[in-house]
């Protein structure tokens, strides 16, 4: 809403020093952003005065008629001037504004004597456009002809003026008006409102023009007046035209204008519709399937049967309180006019603006709902300025279709509530004044009636009443006191647990990253994803960013791929990084949830039905590295990243949540099929890890051997801690023995290490693989494996043939599961 | 080696005469002296000092003196037997340090070369700021609590008292889930999946598993279908307080927001509420805090203009209010019995002031030279 300084001080009056800063610094405390602080006409200085044209000199020979003009303006600014001019738009005798020598125009446009079409020029008769008064320069202004010759056009123009941009929030409808702002800022300075709906109204008469409210949820009321014999020569007053251009609006005729200005003023939209252009008695309804429409903007459009139209026998003529249409719209030629100030259902208006893509001043302001009872005053105030500029007459007969029911009940609340929700003392007196500021009606003593205003439809609760006294006497009244809370529990398990891992990937060298979840179809393609996989069956966003990644990601690879790929495009070769977050997983067979009750608790099989309706959220974890992980430099060469950083991530972030992989040789794209682990705990999959697949980076533009895992974070995470128990530690010496195995090339190491384990029973204390060998000393197909065993025992030294029988049986062991054998 | 001396005649030893011994002490004491090394020092010992020296010689030769003599001959050459040995082990003790400082020079390498064989990692700050506030809160004794990012409609929009209505419900604003079941021109009371445009609904998931006392904060994902561009992102983070108790008021509020702008901007600054519009909170308001480098000393003052806040004194971190009882009626807490309040604040726009980052884009990318300097805490 923009506030013209100049036209507020019409209700309410200011002190003349109140500049437009000084009221916002009023108005922000209150609930009013004011955004800027426009001043208007900030860009011209004089002399700019009242000038009449004496005579013209019509100029020829050149491209285009130009008038040399004198022009009279006053002894003060030197009499008469010869003024060039190349509109035509007025004759010897009218009053015009000339800007003279000195004077700046917007634009640093400066005015001085200059010699063109082969006279000199001595100033500059305006158009509004050149004193920044709108758009028009279809010619020049020409003034009404009681102005006085010589007198000061800076001021007599309002060119001068400060206007508030205010940002009015969505509940304070009745401050999409001056009448609204005007309200406030009265209160603002404790002063009186001259309110601008306070008018005398007519009494509807029962032979006024037949208007039908068939929709009664949609409309419930509808005045109407006639107006006749408009006069189609008369234009707004150039006050009306500036004060329209200040509120953010262009003047446009005058019949137009004057439903605007009253709109601005009183917050009522209006219509005119030409009367003669009418067919029979007006019926407001819903819309009709198949019914189309031509609004004023020569849009046709398809209705809606939820639409609200305005209609007379020749079919729809409106869409409601949106948007006239075209068949009954007024024009140049238009004298007789029949206004429409209707009240509208919000919820109506807005679902039809919405659907059409069609806001407009008027559909902002019955959005946020306006005040039925100023609609009969709206309309007065229009018929009486349609009489008055358009030397019109208007109709007696006044048509008032209402049925609007008796107000609702006044809200009971008890005087301390707006005290006991601020946290401070009010007192009774304080409450009752500030609810009667902003227009309640007030009874009762320590339980108080309060009837809300016909204008603030928003003052329903107890608690919006609250905080219309507790905003008055000021926010910055409220106390500081810091809430004390019961006994804390801190972090639960699952939280520390998330934020060690993150913790412990990022001293292991690798860079946090958070991605957005939107993924598309085509990285999963690149990714090598069957087409049964269950990571292909994703949520779709509706509307997405991009119309690339509609999908929400069941995998955190995607982002991270994209994001190592912009990173190695900057020119960084060795990168590491992960991710934790969610991942959707819709569940199969889930519906849409259910739309629950709000005016209680909904019942638990309700919130269940709700939970059902949702996708599993698992948080994953996901890294991936590419380069060289330990580089060269002057301690000699590096090592590249490969699948065996990948899966040792994995085990840090197993290590990281207590808990220990199984890893297993697997297929699962997009990693390599030869060089790719599964990842299990307790025998259910966790995850995968090792080197991607050369084809996949090859379509994912990621450089060869780059190296990713992913886990399921929540499957890692214990629901409870586990207690780990101190072990006993042993103080006899340890007998180290080492074996060598050789095994077929396809037995996994872990299964002859856990093979070893089993068989050397509760005496082995560690075991560790220290070599692997394939070639020319071991047969083909065959590899060795070295491992090295300590044995202690908890209550004697061992003896050698003890530590050989261990041995022995691990071996056996070995050999029983794995066909190892000792290598010879 | 002479005869003992049986006779008890005095008998003259060359070598026992007192001359002799000092000169074969002397020329001792000068080879020790001289000896350059360690191995040097080792020649002059087994020359002067060991079995065959002529100090140790003469030595044996005591017996063969009348016994009136022998005490002054021991005397003598066992004093000078000690001032050899004495020398030895200070000139060893000296040769060896030279001999260590001499090896630790040899020793020395630059310290200053690089070690940057294992890279280092970092975690985001948008996560470490996350786990800050956590903590601040957490010392107030508050749960830290999260909610799916995936939410009906009822938890982000309805429950919170957002009526079907309300522009924020449109597509325009909202990322809208294809839901099996849901069909948005029929009214058959089925809502459609979204993804949550505000970390309320763990407010209102809080309010449904437990009755107050509650004292809550959730730090989380949120979705809202704005462009990235410099100070906007489609996926973004929100702090969501609430507290829900007997006789909470705005007081409560605001103490808690100064606390929280203390505890993450500095001790000497203060939060400002401003009245604003919410369907979730009555009253609402608009939370600033004051500037904390000019701490509005800015304004009016265009010589020294403030960057941080435009000059304006306060920067806006965020929405809050009193709950509004529909809230509470929704999610089954007696309003007449309890009242709480409630805050959103920006985790990014906390962020970016926090830590002069200018650009959004910088946050979302994932440039390691971006993440890097946090380290792994904020």
């Amino acid at each position: 809403m923009r506030v013209p300084l100049s036209w507020l001080r019409e209700y309410v009056d200011l002190p003349a020093e109140v500049s437009g800063r000084e009221l916002a610094e009023r108005l922000i405390p209150i609930g009013f952003e004011v955004e800027t602080v426009h001043q208007s006409g900030a860009g011209l200085t004089g002399p700019l005065v009242v000038g009449r044209v004496l005579e013209i000199e019509e100029l020829t020979g050149f491209k285009k008629p130009i008038r040399y003009c004198q022009v009279e303006v006053g002894p003060e600014q030197g009499g008469v001037r010869g003024i060039v001019c190349g509109a035509r738009n007025f004759k010897a005798g009218d009053k015009i504004v000339a800007a003279l020598p000195g004077a700046v125009l917007p634009g640093d446009f400066k005015i001085a004597a200059r010699k063109t079409y082969d006279h000199v020029s001595d100033g500059m008769i305006c158009s509004a456009r050149e004193l920044g008064l709108g758009e028009d320069h279809t010619g020049i202004i020409v003034l009404p002809s009681d102005v006085t010759v010589g007198a000061d056009a800076i001021e007599l123009l309002g060119i001068r003026d400060e206007v508030l941009d205010i940002a009015v929030t969505t509940d304070r409808g009745y401050c999409l008006s001056m009448r609204g702002m005007a309200r406030e800022t009265a209160i603002a300075y404790g002063m009186t409102l001259r309110d601008p709906a306070l008018l005398d109204t007519p009494a509807p008469t029962s032979d006024g023009f037949p208007v039908t409210l068939a929709d009664p949820t949609g409309c419930d009321r509808f005045v109407a007046r006639i107006v006749r014999g408009i006069d189609p020569l008369a234009t707004s007053p150039l006050w009306m035209q500036r004060r329209i251009q200040l509120a953010g609006m262009r003047p446009i005729s005058l019949i137009v204008d004057i439903t605007n200005y009253v709109m601005i003023e009183i917050g009522q939209p209006l219509h005119a519709y030409d009367l003669h252009r009418l067919t029979g008695g007006i019926t407001v309804r819903r819309a009709a399937a198949g019914e189309k429409l031509t609004t004023l903007d020569a849009a046709e459009r398809e209705l809606n049967p939820a639409d609200l139209l305005i209609t007379d026998e020749s079919g729809p003529i409106g869409l409601a309180g949106v948007m006239g249409g075209a068949s009954t719209e007024v024009h140049e030629g238009t004298v007789d006019v029949l206004i429409e100030a209707a009240h509208f259902a919000p919820a109506t208006i807005a679902r039809t603006a919405r659907r059409h893509k069609l806001p407009s001043e008027a559909s902002r302001r019955f959005e946020r709902a306006v005040d039925p009872n100023a609609a009969a005053a709206a309309a007065q105030r229009a018929v009486d300025l349609l009489v008055l500029l358009g030397h019109a007459e208007a109709d007696p007969e006044v048509t008032v279709a209402s049925t609007r029911p008796h107000p609702s009940a006044p809200i009971v609340i008890d005087a301390g509530l707006p005290g006991r929700v601020a946290g401070l003392e009010y007192g009774r007196s304080a409450v009752v004044r500030r609810l009667q500021e902003v227009g309640c009606t007030v009874e009762g003593s320590d339980q108080l009636s309060v009837t809300p205003p016909s204008w603030r439809p928003d003052l329903t609760d107890p608690n919006d009443l609250a905080e219309e006294v507790i905003r008055l006497e000021g926010y910055d009244r409220i106390p500081s006191r810091l809430p004390t809370a019961p006994r804390g529990r801190g972090l639960t398990l699952r939280q520390r647990l998330h934020r060690r891992v993150g913790r412990a990937l990022a001293d292991a060298g690798y860079v946090e990253v958070l991605n957005y979840p939107f993924v598309g179809k085509a990285e999963l393609d690149a990714m090598g994803v069957p087409e049964d996989d269950a990571r292909r069956s994703a949520l779709t966003v509706v509307n997405p960013i991009s119309d690339e990644h509609p999908l929400l990601r069941t995998t955190l690879l995607p982002g991270l791929f994209a994001t190592l790929r912009r990173n190695v495009g900057r020119g960084f070769s060795d990168v590491a990084l992960f991710e934790t977050g969610l991942v959707y997983q819709p569940r199969p067979g889930a519906t849409a949830p259910p739309r629950l009750p709000v005016d209680r608790r909904p019942s638990g099989e309700e919130l269940a039905a709700l939970e059902a309706a949702l996708p599993d959220q698992p948080r994953h974890v996901a890294a991936v590295l590419t380069g060289t992980w330990e580089r060269a430099g002057w301690w000699g060469g590096g090592r590249e990243a490969t699948w065996a950083d990948a899966i040792e991530a994995a085990r840090t972030v197993a290590a990281a949540c207590g808990a220990e992989l199984t890893v297993d040789q697997e297929q699962y794209e997009p990693w390599h099929p030869g060089r790719c682990a599964v990842l299990s705990l307790d025998e259910r999959i966790v995850g995968y890890a090792g080197e991607l697949h050369p084809k996949v980076l090859e379509a994912l533009g990621l450089p060869p051997r780059t190296c990713a895992m992913e886990l399921n974070l929540d499957a890692l995470t214990p629901e409870t801690e586990v207690n780990v128990r101190g072990p006993e530690v042993s103080a006899f010496p340890v007998a180290a023995v080492d074996v060598a195995l050789v095994v077929s090339r396809e037995v996994p190491a872990a299964d002859v290490e856990s093979a070893l384990v089993e068989g050397a029973g509760p005496l082995l204390e560690s075991v560790r693989l220290f070599d692997v060998y394939e070639g020319e000393r071991v047969q083909e197909g065959t590899k060795s494996l070295a491992f090295s065993l300590r044995l202690r025992a908890t209550d004697r030294t061992l003896k050698a043939d003890e530590v050989a029988a261990v041995r022995d049986a691990a071996v056996a062991s070995a050999t029983r599961h794995t066909g190892a054998a000792l290598r010879g | 080696m002479s005869a003992p001396n049986k006779t008890y005649d005095p008998v003259e030893v060359e070598v026992l005469k007192p001359e002799a011994v000092e000169r074969a002490r002397d020329e001792a004491l000068a080879a020790v002296a001289a000896a350059a090394d360690l191995d040097a020092l080792h020649e002059a010992e087994i020359a002067h000092a060991k079995d065959r020296s002529p100090l140790a010689l003469a030595n044996r030769e005591i017996g063969a003196l009348p016994p009136a003599a022998k005490a002054d001959a021991g005397k003598r050459v066992g004093q000078a037997r000690a001032a050899v040995s004495k020398a030895v082990v200070a000139r060893r003790a000296e040769l060896e340090a030279e001999r260590d400082t001499r090896v630790l020079v040899e020793e020395s390498v630059d310290v200053t070369l690089p070690w940057d064989r294992t890279p280092r990692g970092g975690r985001h700050p948008l996560t470490t700021l996350t786990e800050r506030v956590a903590e601040v809160f957490g010392a107030l004794g508050w749960e830290v609590n999260d909610g799916p990012e995936v939410e009906a409609e009822w938890m982000n929009f309805d429950a919170l008292n957002i009526s079907r209505d309300h522009p924020a419900r449109s597509p325009q604003d909202t990322f809208f889930i294809d839901t099996p079941g849901y069909d948005p021109d029929e009214d058959d009371g089925r809502d459609s999946l979204i993804l949550r445009t505000q970390t309320s609904p763990v407010q209102i998931r809080t309010m449904l598993r437990r009755q107050p006392p509650l004292h809550m904060v959730a730090i989380g994902r949120t979705f809202r279908t704005d462009a990235l561009d410099a100070t906007h992102t489609p996926v973004f983070n929100q702090i969501e307080g609430l507290v829900v108790d007997e006789g909470i008021g705005m007081a409560d509020l605001k103490g808690t927001l100064d606390y929280f702008v203390q505890e993450m901007f500095g001790a000497d600054l203060k939060s400002r509420l401003r009245p604003n519009y919410f369907p979730f909170t009555e009253p609402s308001a608009e939370l600033d805090m004051q500037c904390f480098v000019c701490h509005g000393a800015s304004v009016g003052d265009p010589d020294n203009p403030c960057r941080t806040c435009s000059s304006e004194g306060w920067i806006e971190l965020g929405g809050c209010g009193v709950v509004n009882p529909r809230v509470l009626v929704s999610a089954g807490i007696d309003p007449n019995r309890y009242s709480g309040f409630a805050f959103g604040i920006g985790l990014e726009r906390t962020l970016m002031f926090r830590h002069g980052i200018a650009d959004m884009h910088d946050i979302v990318e994932g440039d390691v030279r971006f993440t890097l300097p946090f380290g792994v805490e904020i």
